[in-house]
């Protein structure tokens, strides 16, 4: 029995920061930044979005390009680390938005980045087992970097949002494999407002190490190689990891260049790998391979390998990335601060 | 039945900001003037009306019927306070007029009073904006500028009406409220200043608005026959109307006028028998300049549209066609809410005495008086005549 | 404005979805949704309905100085929208420059805080309205 993508929904804010701007303010050299992590400019959310907010408009894109009557989703899970509330769950909001409540089941899921790729393996668990019919996956975020961190520069917001079913797929997903370690890179305790992290040990013990054993094990459980992928996308903290990781899983450049958006968006956290999903979707066609592989610091990894059927062509997503990559406005730093509540003391009140 | 009803006493207090004086002592204070200026004995005095939009949310304090009695020495006597928003000095007032008539009262006095200044700004702001939708457009961020800021954006849409227009409104209010020393603004403003005050609600400025205010009126009723005996000058009220409409602005089938205020001066207008040309002067509901503009428009003393430029013409001035708002208005004279209705009984009762003093107009016969609340969700009209 | 929960969550569905009323006996159709229909009134036959959440503006403001609990979002636009499928409701239009704005445009709903009530009480969600790109 088959399980897959029925629809998809994408969903970034309207307002951007550039590298420039953000490096103007901390001394910063933009050019070297820009260079390093491959980033020019990042999303920020308007002073009434949140991840709930997100969450809901991704999940309306995904429902409208599924076609399917909301009242038949059986499961919502939203992955985020930044849910609006800390006791009362995303999903929520998200089912009565949707009009997908009351009858579902509905829950939080936080895994660092990858909380959305976990929230779509619970879902087709519960579609593959007939448990339900669909399940709505998403990841949001309205991520955190510390004013001054090198995650400043890369922390940024956005969504997507998957809907899991067994009939009129516009994708397979021919496996799920994942890989998890205890491995603290990258954290958040309880009333920290900013996560930290571990420098540089983000990098090769962390992200490098997951991403690529969640890729390699896939592949070798179902005897493919790099070779069988038309694409290949990674969760990208920014633009120069997921193209190291690529060249190590000898993916040649085009097939990770596809999904690569942080570049231009920033990093969405647990909607990252998501979007560079939906990214490729957008313009896939029928049999093409997808690798997908997301990273959750703390740590761990899911790999799917993703194939794209007629249906997508068919059913084109009317409401595609590269439309909400393009609409936008900048802001300065100031108001940067002000959208992302960075000023302190300030005398009036917020939504 | 008692045919006739007239005002045979009138008091008020200065309008403004007032630190000294509570909602109690502002209310005894304008009954006391009222009750003085009629001549007759507190023991005369069988109800009480209260207009008052929200003491509880300004004050703390409800249970207004009670309270005023009590403090003016007249407990014992039936009291009760009356609400419409911004109109519930008028409905009062309308109240007191129906109890006449009905022939179960002779003599009634009937107050006005808000105290606004005992909370924080914010706060008066949105206890006034209980007096629109709270569900569909207080919850949205909606603020009563901003309501009638969209009732001003359509007007200059459909009319051409200008902000030039719209902001001389505000001009001659502060002219008349210039020679009225009950005026919470007792000077005059330029157009210039006008249209260069600080934004409120786009296209609606500071100068466009009217303030918060403290302060209260009142006036004593009587039947005819109570009138002839008690009083030497009395003013008849000819006719009471009130209309209604939808409480949302948005429900409304436009947006440039005010249904209620056409529908009730249609009501009015037959009951005293007379048309629009026939009134000498009136008093406005001049919450926002816009709404002097609309309020002219509704009442017929023009075609909807031109009441831009009937103001800009000057005839609305105090030598004009029609003047308006002698007084200055709400918008030169102050505005707490409960007490305007009232204030502008005591205005026309003022030029109808011929004792309105650097602001009398001329062979002042008859006089309507024009009160809403809210939006546009209740209107409330009197014509007072000298005869 | 009531600080109550449960004044905001029994109009979840209206704030979220767009659910009106429609009054099947003469087929005028309300938002906000009214229980009796002001036609037919006691003859009305009323049903819910789901409001697509396209149409243009009627009229708008910007608002310098904010209600309660909206200081931060100042000067925030609000607007009077003339849904397609008739009634006209309040909203906030965000998102957009006051020089965009005029009588006429077309906008689309989407689903934002509408208030926050202080640092730890509930999130209000609602429509509010952007520009149609």
């Amino acid at each position: 029995m088959d399980v897959g993508i029925v629809g998809y929904g994408v969903y970034l804010p309207k307002y951007r920061i550039k590298v420039e701007e953000i490096a103007r303010v901390w001394g910063d050299n933009a050019e070297n930044i820009k260079k390093s992590l491959i980033i020019h400019e990042k999303t920020v959310p308007s002073l009434d979005e949140d991840t709930a907010t997100i969450a809901v408009e991704c999940a309306r894109n995904a429902i409208n390009h599924s076609q399917i009557d909301p009242q038949n989703i059986g499961a919502i899970y939203v992955g985020s680390e930044s849910h609006p509330y800390i006791v009362k769950s995303t999903a929520t909001i998200v089912a009565a938005a949707t009009s997908a409540a009351p009858d579902l089941t509905a829950a939080d899921y936080e895994f660092a980045c990858k909380a959305g790729t976990a929230a779509i393996q619970a879902t087709m668990g519960l579609v593959k087992s007939k448990m339900i019919r669909y399940g709505l996956a998403i990841g949001a975020d309205t991520s955190q970097g510390k004013p001054g961190d090198i995650l400043e520069y890369t922390a940024s917001s956005g969504g997507g949002a998957y809907l899991i079913g067994r009939e009129n797929l516009i994708a397979k997903i021919l496996d799920t494999y994942s890989y998890t370690t205890d491995t603290p890179d990258f954290w958040r305790r309880e009333n920290q407002e900013f996560p930290s992290h571990g420098s540089r040990f983000t990098g090769q013990p962390a992200y490098f190490k997951h991403v690529i054993a969640a890729a390699k094990g896939i592949m070798k459980r179902n005897d493919l190689t790099s070779d069988d992928f038309d694409y290949i996308v990674l969760h990208q903290p920014n633009g120069k990891f997921p193209l190291k990781v690529a060249k190590i899983l000898d993916f040649d450049k085009e097939k990770i260049e596809k999904g690569l958006i942080t570049p231009y968006i920033g990093n969405t956290y647990s909607g990252a790998t998501l979007l560079g999903l939906a990214q490729i979707l957008d313009e896939a066609v029928a049999g093409e391979k997808i690798l997908a592989v997301s990273y959750g610091s703390g740590a761990g990894s899911d790999a799917f390998i993703i194939e794209v059927t007629e249906e997508n062509e068919k059913k084109r997503n009317k409401k595609p990335l590269k439309d909400y990559i393009n609409q936008k406005e900048y802001l300065d730093y100031a108001l940067y601060a002000k959208f992302k509540g960075k000023i302190k003391g300030v005398n009036l009140e917020r939504p | 039945m008692n045919k006739k009803v007239a005002i045979i006493g009138i008091g008020i207090t200065p309008f403004g900001e007032l630190w000294t004086r509570g909602y109690r002592d502002l209310i005894t204070d304008a009954g006391t003037e009222a009750i003085i200026d009629s001549g007759i004995d507190g023991k005369d005095i069988e109800g009480l009306y209260i207009g008052s939009m929200s003491p509880g949310r300004f004050s703390g304090q409800e249970h207004i019927g009670a309270l005023v009695a009590d403090y003016s020495g007249l407990t014992g006597i039936y009291a009760t306070r009356i609400e419409g928003a911004c109109a519930s000095g008028s409905l009062a007032l309308r109240e007191a007029y129906l109890a006449i008539k009905s022939g179960e009262m002779d003599v009634v006095v009937v107050g006005g009073v808000e105290k606004m200044t005992d909370v924080p700004t914010s706060s008066a702001t949105v206890t006034l904006m209980g007096a629109g939708d709270q569900e569909w457009e207080a919850f949205k961020g909606a603020t009563f500028p901003s309501l009638y800021a969209m009732m001003a954006r359509r007007h200059m849409f459909e009319y051409g009406t200008t902000i030039e227009q719209i902001s001389q409104v505000a001009v001659k209010s502060h002219e008349n409220a210039s020679r009225n020393p009950n005026a919470q603004f007792p000077f005059k403003v330029t157009i210039d200043q006008v249209m260069n005050s600080s934004m409120i609600a786009d296209p609606l400025r500071l100068l466009h608005c009217s303030p918060l205010s403290d302060g209260a009126a009142a006036v004593v009723l009587a039947s005819e026959a109570a009138a002839k005996e008690l009083s030497r000058d009395p003013v008849w009220i000819t006719a009471s109307a009130s209309a209604t409409d939808t409480i949302a602005l948005h429900d409304r089938v436009s947006l440039s006028r005010m249904d209620s205020t056409i529908l009730a001066a249609e009501k009015v207008y037959k009951k005293a028998g007379v048309k629009p040309d026939d009134i000498d002067f009136a008093e406005v509901h001049d919450c926002f300049s816009i709404a002097e503009i609309m309020a002219i428009e509704g009442l017929g003393f023009c075609k909807l549209g031109e009441g831009g430029r009937m103001a800009q013409e000057g005839e609305l001035s105090l030598d004009g066609r029609i003047p308006t708002n002698t007084s200055g208005g709400l918008k030169g004279k102050g505005h707490p809410v409960g007490a305007t209705g009232i204030a502008q009984a005591v205005e026309a009762t003022l030029q109808l005495r011929g004792q309105a003093d650097k602001r009398q107009i001329k062979d002042a016969e008859r006089g309507l008086i024009h009160n809403v609340g809210g939006s546009g969700a209740t209107t409330v009209i009197h014509i007072l005549e000298r005869n | 404005m009531s600080k109550g929960v449960a004044v905001h969550w029994r109009l979840i569905p209206q704030r979220y979805n767009l659910i009106g009323t429609e009054c099947k006996g003469c087929g005028q159709k309300f938002f906000p949704p009214r229980q009796l229909c002001p036609n037919c009134r006691r003859s009305g036959n009323i049903t819910e309905i789901t409001f697509s959440g396209e149409g243009k503006i009627y009229s708008y403001t910007l608002i310098h100085v904010p209600s309660e609990g909206l200081g931060f979002m100042k000067p925030y636009a609000i607007g009077i929208i003339r849904l397609d499928e008739g009634p006209l409701l309040t909203a906030q239009i965000v998102d957009c420059k006051p020089e965009d704005l005029a009588i006429g445009k077309r906008v689309n709903s989407v689903f934002r805080k509408v208030i926050v009530d202080g640092d730890s009480g509930i999130i209000r969600y609602g429509y509010k309205f952007k520009l149609t790109e």
